[in-house]
């Protein structure tokens, strides 16, 4: 593991929760949609806010995909999802919502599940099986 | 019978959110390590090499039908019930289904991962 794949995995942890704020945001001020008025629904990108969300989760979608090509899915998935604590340390110190005990055992859990699969190899796997007249990997053959 | 809806949204929502997991990770593992190839070819090799993979789109029309579903979830059961159950039920099921369709080595120390984060998911949401 590179520096870069840290940093990767750190984008895919970061990138969609504050995508996921970001949009929320947008969407209070864009104000309710319904059936009526879907045409609000395009026009909803042009609020900064929710422009700002679409970018991070676009670039969140792109570091997933990067993450996925080096490591494996049952490494990504537990290493990212300090996201989950993410949200609730933001919602915690930015906007002084109580969190429950209950909540900070869920963290704390989330917290060592990341530390154990972090601590293990990053990929498990040899080259995936080859499919018949499969372009991709005739391509990487060459 | 909103209990039902909710819970068969959950089901569908795992279902579809696992599969889509599967099939993006098996196209990315055969596009390559996306590193190597910006370095080597550049990006548009890249991007043109993961649009060149079928089953990146049907991974893709797995996400979305999980989105729906999802959509359908919240509008028959509580957020707070709808996302923490589908999404820890998710890290249980991409455990399953990376072990039994991508091969992968699913040791103690993953499926500890797996389900230390899973119940801490559920816990948040108390």
């Amino acid at each position: 593991m590179t520096l870069r794949k840290y940093l990767v995995l750190a984008g895919i942890t970061v990138f969609s929760p504050i995508g996921d704020a970001l949009l929320a945001r947008g969407m209070k001020e864009v104000g309710g949609i319904s059936l009526h008025n879907l045409h609000s629904l395009i026009l909803a990108i042009l609020n900064p806010w929710v422009a700002g969300g679409i970018l991070l989760l676009l670039a969140f979608f792109a570091s997933y995909m990067s993450a996925l090509s080096w490591a494996d899915l049952t490494y990504v998935l537990p290493a990212t999802s300090l996201g989950y604590v993410l949200v609730a340390l933001i919602a915690h110190f930015g906007f002084h919502e109580a969190i429950s005990p209950t909540r900070w055992l869920g963290i704390a859990l989330i917290t060592a599940g990341v530390g154990f699969v972090a601590a293990g190899p990053s990929v498990t796997t040899a080259r995936p099986p080859r499919l018949h007249h499969d372009p991709v990997s005739q391509e990487a053959e060459l | 019978m909103k209990d039902a809806y909710a819970w068969l949204a959950i089901g569908l929502i795992t279902l579809a959110a696992a599969t889509g997991d599967v099939l993006l990770a098996y196209s990315m593992k055969r596009v390559g390590d996306v590193h190597e190839l910006l370095q080597r070819r550049g990006l548009l090799a890249v991007i043109a090499r993961v649009l060149m993979t079928p089953t990146f789109f049907l991974g893709l029309g797995a996400m979305a039908v999980a989105f729906y579903s999802l959509l359908f979830g919240l509008s028959w059961g509580n957020l707070s019930l709808v996302v923490p159950a589908s999404a820890s039920l998710t890290f249980v099921a991409n455990a399953f289904a990376a072990r039994i369709f991508l091969h992968e080595h699913v040791g103690r120390r993953r499926w500890i991962a797996a389900f230390l984060v899973a119940g801490g998911v559920l816990l948040m949401a108390v």
